[in-house]
């Protein structure tokens, strides 16, 4: 046994614990429930819901790519029905749900030691918004004319105009409105993740020792409560532009032989608010994912994370760095041409904090002793996939090299790979990595194994040719790739095999799902800390964690989250709850 | 043993995808090589970052995986090495930047011999307007837009008389000048975009927006719209002709002016104006239809 000494450093109790609110009924324990654990499950199981349509949505795009006339359903219509829902519920409804209504809930109050997120009622309310706007969001399906057909960039005026699917009818109405309602959903779930870090982290939990996964988490809810904003306002006013009539984004315009009662406004203006919003909204996603796959790396690796502080400080630097980079989405949109010179040196300053930490993965590797389980498995493809992705981003945030590429499928290509692919096989890893602590269960390791080989191996089969096809010049969004000179016929053919790979990934996608509620009540019993992890969560006195997480006593932290493989000590890992002196402490403060 | 195998496969296939694969831009047709070549030097930067990064975790994981009573180091700062990885990533950076500048810096500085050539987007089709004897375009405003005056061209103003209107048409252009496009849409963003000239830019309804180059070859080029814009999008592809001197002048010979197409017996004779390969946006409104209603 080591030698146990009390530890300095620890701060009284600030104030008396107060009492959590109990439910009565199955109705306030399971459905209209205020606790974050399951908050985060009917948050993860409404996005996963939402993102199964958006998977059958970009199967039948690929259909329509592959195999360019063989299904007429896919009218061109259609085709931008799909695009359009396919990317706003992928980034929207499913990433950012998923990352922080999801794992944020779970993980945050857990980590930091806290009995509950600090406004519980508020966090129940924030949930059943997103469902509202997830309904409003399907309902466009159904409506007269369909959903909306603009691109999830929702570009004005085309946004609202005939010649746009959904334009004039109904679909724009029921996709702002449920922007609208997505915003106010998250913002009421974002200040709860705000301040559960900065007010509920339990004694001696400094901001320096909080596992880099609540970092990220915190940061990315910082940025989102910043960027929404933007979105929100620019979707009030498009939707005053199209049931009012004002022409907020509305110049004269000459549609069809006809002239629009609308005169003054600005296009651009909206795509200024939007990339405001929507450049951040790419590190919301991602950093969260940065912070998971630090600890996923660092507990399968048996190895604290390399530089932590560099890390906390690289998050906070791209956080800020972000909302600066916002018009590198818009070089080739008309904006005045000087503008490239400083967004171009803002975008690949950034590369410089976002390859600190890929160095910094990859050098916790460096002389660890790495368990080949399934989170780290995910977590490697998330480097590899990331990285190519991230280096894909130094093409187009490079004003001049934008511009041949720009609206081509090399874009596709990359954000795709940089955040859908990267941020996705995170949210994979985690779930193997959590999901014995959420259930008492190990996930089956057989399926568990097919199904990352062939969703990373498949998902870089699909956008790493795709990136060639961009350099050919064959643009994005096109319905039809037809009497085009780009389009040669070995470029018909590559289409057709990243179709082909689409349907695979997306079939072991399915193996997925039955593993999760196969594994429910079949999978092996996982005990309290499968994973020998140092951190808050594993170590709570059941398993799954009780109301109220700690049992009669909230944990006391003593060290920081990454004491693996200490010099002196017995085990390889040492939690953060444990008192005791192990030599000369190396945690960085 | 197997994860580092198809990490290193990982590496070498996409090396060797990008060196064999027939997937390659197009053949070049403007002055922009400039563009191309800061693709090459990006290439090689972010290949060899990739290469070593993916290769050493390849590496981490075969020397370093899990074996009975292995243990792992405990190491959670150096300085020295975190500075210096900081250093030669930020080098590499302006390595990328440095080029890209100077070549943005061309590319938004217009030549002063560039002749003006203006470039109309509207669903789901292209017009042009050439500046006539004055070598000046006329004024236009989209709410001037009708059947007889497609480009809303305001007749008030004596420049425009003598422009050249070739509407839904192919655009000629002579080898070897400068041109300065100027690009307009009457209705919704647009976005003229020929693969072989590496140049484009979006057009946005109320404002004029430009590009410029130098066509170096002669040849039939294909234009494609690359902001989407409603439902014809796929379909609104164009033509620029790039001729020799002789037979630019011929063409422009056989084009009609503002003037010319104002006067009333005129009307539509464009419509009739040789080398007319595009389809119309009626025709495609039509196609739409006909597809809609398989």
């Amino acid at each position: 046994m080591v030698d146990i000494t009390p530890a300095d450093g620890i701060p009284p109790a600030e104030v008396a614990e107060m009492e959590l609110y109990h439910p009565h009924s199955w109705w306030t324990k399971y459905v209209f429930s205020q606790d974050a654990k399951v908050i985060a499950i009917q948050y993860s199981a409404t996005a996963t819901g939402i993102g199964l349509v958006a998977l059958v949505l970009s199967w039948l795009m690929r259909l329509q790519l592959g195999f360019p006339g063989t299904f007429d359903f896919i009218t061109p219509e259609a085709y931008y029905q799909f695009i359009t829902m396919h990317g706003m519920i992928m980034v929207i409804y499913l990433l950012t749900a998923l990352f922080l209504g999801g794992f944020g809930n779970y993980l945050i109050p857990l980590m930091v030691g806290a009995r509950d997120m600090v406004f519980p009622y508020v966090n129940m309310l924030s949930y059943w918004i997103y469902l509202l706007a997830v309904l409003v969001l399907v309902s466009s399906f159904f409506a007269p004319g369909g959903p909306t057909g603009a691109g999830w960039t929702l570009y004005p005026p085309q946004a609202i105009m005939s010649g746009t699917p959904g334009g004039q009818d109904w679909g724009i109405i029921l996709m702002l409105s449920s922007l609208i309602l997505f915003i106010i959903g998250f913002t009421m779930g974002g200040l709860n993740y705000v301040v559960t870090v900065l007010q509920g982290r339990t004694r001696g939990m400094t901001m320096m020792r909080l596992p880099l996964t609540v970092w990220g988490i915190f940061t990315a809810t910082v940025m989102a409560l910043l960027a929404f904003p933007a979105l929100f306002v620019a979707s009030v006013m498009m939707l005053l532009d199209r049931v009012l009539g004002t022409s907020f984004f509305m110049p004269a315009i000459s549609e069809m032989g006809e002239q629009l009662p609308h005169n003054g406004g600005s296009p651009i203006l909206f795509q200024h608010l939007f990339w405001f919003f929507g450049h951040p909204e790419v590190y919301i996603v991602a950093l969260p994912a940065f912070g998971i796959v630090s600890d996923l790396i660092s507990t399968h690796a048996r190895k604290n994370i390399f530089g932590y502080r560099m890390m906390v400080w690289a998050i906070v630097g791209i956080g800020a760095l972000s909302f600066v980079v916002w018009a590198h989405h818009m070089y080739v949109s008309g904006m005045h041409p000087y503008f490239g010179f400083f967004f171009a040196t803002t975008t690949l300053i950034i590369a410089i904090p976002t390859a600190i930490k890929v160095y910094n993965w990859v050098l916790t590797l460096w002389r660890g002793d790495i368990h080949l389980t399934i989170p780290m498995l995910f977590a490697l493809a998330f480097i590899v996939t990331f990285v190519n992705g991230g280096l894909t981003g130094l093409f187009l945030g490079n004003v001049v090299v934008d511009v041949p590429l720009s609206d081509t499928m090399f874009v596709v290509a990359h954000f795709h790979m940089v955040m859908g692919v990267a941020p996705i096989l995170v949210v994979f890893g985690a779930i193997y990595h959590w999901y014995p602590k959420a259930t008492g269960r190990m996930l089956n390791e057989t399926l568990g194994r097919f199904h990352f080989w062939v969703t990373f191996l498949g998902a870089y089969l699909i956008f790493f040719p795709m990136h060639y096809l961009g350099l050919m010049g064959v643009p994005r969004r096109y319905a039809e790739l037809t009497d085009m000179t780009v389009m040669t016929e070995s470029a018909h053919h590559l289409n057709s095999f990243i179709s082909i790979m689409a349907f695979i990934v997306g079939f072991a996608q399915m193996v997925f799902l039955f593993n999760l509620i196969w594994s429910i009540r079949h999978g092996r019993e996982a005990g309290g800390n499968p994973w020998r992890a140092t951190t808050l969560e594993w170590q709570t006195p059941q398993t799954p964690p009780a109301h109220g997480n700690f049992g009669k006593d909230l944990p006391i932290v003593y060290r920081w989250a990454y004491d693996y493989s200490v010099p002196g000590a017995k085990e390889d890992f040492i939690p953060q709850n444990m008192p005791g002196s192990f030599g000369p402490s190396r945690e960085p403060a | 043993m197997a994860v580092a195998l198809v990490l290193v496969l990982i590496v070498v296939g996409s090396v060797l995808f990008h060196l064999l694969s027939p997937w390659w831009w197009t053949p070049i047709a403007s002055n922009w090589a400039y563009i191309d070549n800061t693709i090459i030097i990006t290439f090689w930067i972010t290949g060899v970052v990739f290469a070593a990064v993916v290769l050493f975790m390849a590496y981490c994981v075969f020397r370093f995986r899990h074996r009975e009573g292995n243990r792992a180091a405990y190491e959670p700062e150096n300085k020295r090495l975190e500075s210096w990885l900081t250093i030669v990533t930020a080098v590499g950076v302006t390595a990328l930047l440095v080029p890209g500048l100077f070549v943005w810096s061309r590319f938004v500085h217009v030549p002063s011999d560039a002749t003006d050539v203006e470039v109309v987007g509207q669903q789901w089709q292209w017009s042009f307007r050439l500046p006539g004897k004055d070598g000046k375009l006329g004024t236009s405003d989209t709410r001037d837009v009708t059947a007889d005056n497609p480009l809303g061209v305001i007749a008030s103003d004596p420049n425009g008389q003598d422009d050249v209107v070739v509407e839904a048409a192919d655009l000629h252009l002579p080898v070897g000048k400068p041109v300065k496009m100027l690009l307009r849409s009457i209705d919704v963003l647009h976005d003229f975009y020929v693969p072989e000239f590496r140049a484009k830019m979006d057009m946005i309804p109320g404002s004029v927006t430009y590009f410029w180059f130098t066509p170096t070859r002669t040849g039939t080029f294909q234009v494609l719209c690359a902001e989407l814009c409603g439902q014809g999008h796929p379909l609104m592809h164009g033509v620029v002709m790039v001729d020799t001197q002789q037979d630019y002048v011929a063409w422009l010979g056989q084009q009609q002016t503002f003037a010319q197409l104002s006067a009333p017996q005129q009307t539509g004779s464009a419509d009739q104006a040789p080398g007319k390969t595009m389809a119309s946006g009626l025709k495609i409104a039509a196609r739409l239809e006909t597809v809609g209603s398989r």
